[in-house]
């Protein structure tokens, strides 16, 4: 049976075993009148159709996990011995050759024999893995359910047992989403690694030429591979966003918990958050079409040279799109501000917008300094806009009229178009990210760090 | 406390709605210079409410109305030639959970003469700082460490602090909302104390519902109930000797 199927079938045993354990907890009920059942019949039928589940679901998972090494070992000892004395690397392009006639892909050049009678091997062993996998799951799942079909009794404590498999579940869930980002991380750092064998570390962090010539592997001109200007246009850019959001997301912010009445507040903060759900890359195309020939016309009409696609252009838009994240989230802060605070100072004779700026705004500043840091590590790596508005030009430059470029820029360059992708041109896209990722998280950690120092402080 | 002593404060049927709900239905009351009155009754008899219309702290709630007349020194503090932000700083508030700005004990103290522009040279500030201490009873519990968060002291420290915040913009009369029903017996009796000296200079409205507190800090007494003045006299007077049943009641213990 395909995996799938199996996966079905376990869902109509936990039904079926469900079902089973609430009628069997019931006929105990009956027999065991004059004792009280621990748990309700549905605890019990939860029992037996997890019992039923869970155990048969690991053997599959287990299964899933080592069989293709183990059939891919019991193919290659049927091999002609002239083949195993292959090399390893050798070895593992025969295999997936032979992998891929077991599944009817084509092949580059005829199959010799050797290779067919291996691939109908390998086919015979993966149909034997499946029925193998199939009644041992059904044992596994047989036995679990009836032992805990027998082991109903009014004493068992089967809502705890329920409640302790939900628990694990849930620490389930939190674990994949640590793992996955520690595998980001491993996967980046792996590749990083490998960028540095090219390029020493100092090169990069320190060089501030970015010019990595699109030359093939192993020729000794490999470019330019200097960090600075990248990070320079992404801080440039950033400041810039934050220049613009920062200001109107506060007053935003401001209004909407302080001045706003209730019902202009309920339907503005929706339609401002708005903003935040506008996919980037229309963002990208309003700065290039509109705001981009603004700008230009702008500065030419009071003597500036602006491009269209600079800095400036994409700084704006980004910060257009990163104000709901410092309104929303300081608007939020500000209404958690006590409004004994409030009283307290509107008692000792303060106007309100004296109350706000005093009192207010100093109690929710470590709330809103977190949120500006959040705000600022999605600027950070914001891509769209920057690929559209930014002009792509990767120059060591503090003027923000000028085109530049950013580190999230330079990934997508890096990686798209036809490259090796174990040349240092494509390699240095997982050292880019790394970087890009470890200046997000310590961004983040900090932001976290100042909102939970300070959170108790008006408590 | 003779009738004799001026005015400060004369409410005249005063009427507060929530929305369209009447909370107060026409207090009619003087409260005399520098002495200490204390409104007690039961929960949600109007005498938190009516001690807001005093300052117009009513003001900052929503839908929140006041009818009626209230005047301080004479003069109708709802007319619209008054600044309702000296109003506040004549007429000084302390809450019934302790309150400090989340700043330093310092800036706490300092907040309300800054606003108002009481000290021109820091020496001043300094001054008025110390002495709102004093008079609080807190400087010494606090003289070495005025740059510490305001928020980081006890609770009865914080209430004092709070009571030293409003003497710094010298006000006339301090209102006191249930000052003492988040603290301790100890810290009780201390506030109690400094209420007691301060009457000196100024007039002090306190909200409570420990009956005893009034009797012990309180020149006259108000008994509020369900938004009504029932009985207002003499603090002796009335627990001894109240005229109206309802107050009887009260204050044995028959409900509320």
């Amino acid at each position: 049976m395909s995996n799938l199927s199996l996966i079905v079938v376990l869902l109509v045993l936990l039904a079926l075993g469900y079902q089973l354990g609430m009628s069997r907890s019931r006929k105990v009920a009956t027999v065991n009148s004059d004792l009280r059942m621990h748990s309700r019949p549905h605890h019990y039928g939860m029992m037996v159709g997890l019992w039923a589940v869970l155990p048969a679901f690991f053997i599959l998972l287990l299964w899933l996990w080592l069989s293709p090494a183990v059939i891919n070992a019991m193919m290659v000892a049927q091999l002609p011995a002239e083949v195993t004395a292959l090399s390893d690397e050798q070895l593992r392009v025969v295999s997936q050759r032979i992998s891929n006639l077991a599944s009817n892909f084509g092949v580059v050049a005829d199959a010799e024999a050797w290779e067919l009678s291996a691939a109908e091997h390998l086919r015979q062993l993966k149909a034997n893995s499946a029925i193998v996998l199939t009644a041992l799951m059904a044992v596994i799942a047989a036995i679990g359910m009836l032992l805990s079909l027998q082991k109903i009794t009014p004493r068992l404590k089967a809502r705890h047992q329920v409640e302790r498999v939900v628990k694990a579940l849930l620490v389930l869930c939190s674990t994949v989403a640590i793992l996955t980002t520690i595998g980001i991380v491993l996967s980046m750092v792996g590749e990083t690694l490998k960028f540095f064998s090219y390029i020493p570390p100092t090169e990069f962090f320190f060089g501030t030429t970015w010019n990595p010539r699109f030359s093939t592997v192993g020729v000794g001109e490999q470019g330019d591979f200097g960090l600075v200007p990248l990070l320079a246009g992404t801080t440039l850019i950033a400041g810039i966003a934050m220049f613009v959001a920062i200001p109107l997301g506060l007053m935003v912010a401001v209004y909407l918990a302080e001045y706003a009445p209730v019902k202009l507040r309920n339907t503005a903060k929706p339609m401002i958050e708005v903003l935040a759900g506008i996919p980037t890359i229309v963002y990208g195309f309003f700065a290039l079409v509109t705001v981009g020939p603004f700008l230009r016309d702008l500065g030419h009409a009071v003597g500036l040279d602006i491009n269209a696609t600079s800095a400036l252009t994409a700084g704006v838009v980004m910060g257009i799109m990163i104000i709901p994240f410092i309104s929303s989230l300081s608007d939020d802060i500000i209404t958690q501000v006590p409004k004994s605070m409030r009283d307290g100072s509107l008692g000792l004779g303060a106007t309100k917008s004296e109350t706000i700026l005093k009192v207010v705004l100093p109690a929710a500043l470590p709330g809103i300094v977190g949120a500006i840091l959040l705000a600022v590590s999605r600027a950070i790596g914001e891509t769209m806009i920057v690929v559209l508005a930014a002009g792509n030009s990767p120059a060591l430059t503090a003027n923000p009229f000028e085109a530049v470029s950013t580190v999230t820029v330079t990934i997508v360059n890096q990686l798209t178009g036809d490259n090796d992708f174990s040349s240092p041109q494509s390699l240095v896209a997982f050292a880019l990210g790394l970087t890009l990722f470890v200046i997000t998280l310590l961004l983040n950690v900090m932001a976290l760090v100042i909102v939970r120092k300070y959170r108790e402080q008006y408590e | 406390m003779s009738n004799s002593a001026p005015v400060k404060i004369s409410a005249k049927d005063v009427k507060v709605f929530y929305g369209d709900n009447e909370a107060l239905h026409g207090i009619s009351m003087d409260v005399y210079q520098n002495e200490v009155i204390s409104f007690i009754g039961p929960s949600g008899c109007g005498k938190s409410t009516f001690l807001r219309c005093m300052n117009r702290m009513n003001d900052t709630i929503e839908h929140c109305r006041v009818t009626g007349s209230i005047t301080l020194d004479g003069r109708d503090i709802h007319e619209p030639s008054l600044d309702v932000v000296q109003l506040r700083a004549q007429v000084g508030m302390v809450f019934q959970k302790p309150n400090p700005f989340p700043k330093s004990i310092y800036e706490n103290i300092a907040y309300g003469p800054k606003l108002h522009g009481l000290a021109e040279r820091k020496a001043d500030l300094d001054d008025i700082v110390e002495s709102s201490l004093r008079r609080a009873g807190l400087w010494n519990e606090v003289k070495d460490r005025l740059d510490q968060p305001g928020t980081g002291l006890s609770g009865g420290q914080q209430q004092r602090l709070c009571i030293a915040r409003s003497i710094a913009v010298s006000p006339e009369v301090i209102l006191m909302d249930e000052p003492c029903s988040a603290l301790d017996p100890i810290a009780t009796s201390i506030i109690e104390e400094l209420i007691d000296e301060l009457k000196q200079n100024f007039t002090i409205v306190i909200v409570t519902h420990n009956m005893q507190q009034a009797a012990r800090v309180s020149d006259r007494t108000a008994f509020f109930h369900l938004g009504n003045l029932i009985e207002i006299g003499n603090t002796n007077d009335l627990f001894t000797n109240p005229q109206q049943k309802r107050t009887e009641d009260y204050i044995t213990g028959r409900y509320g």
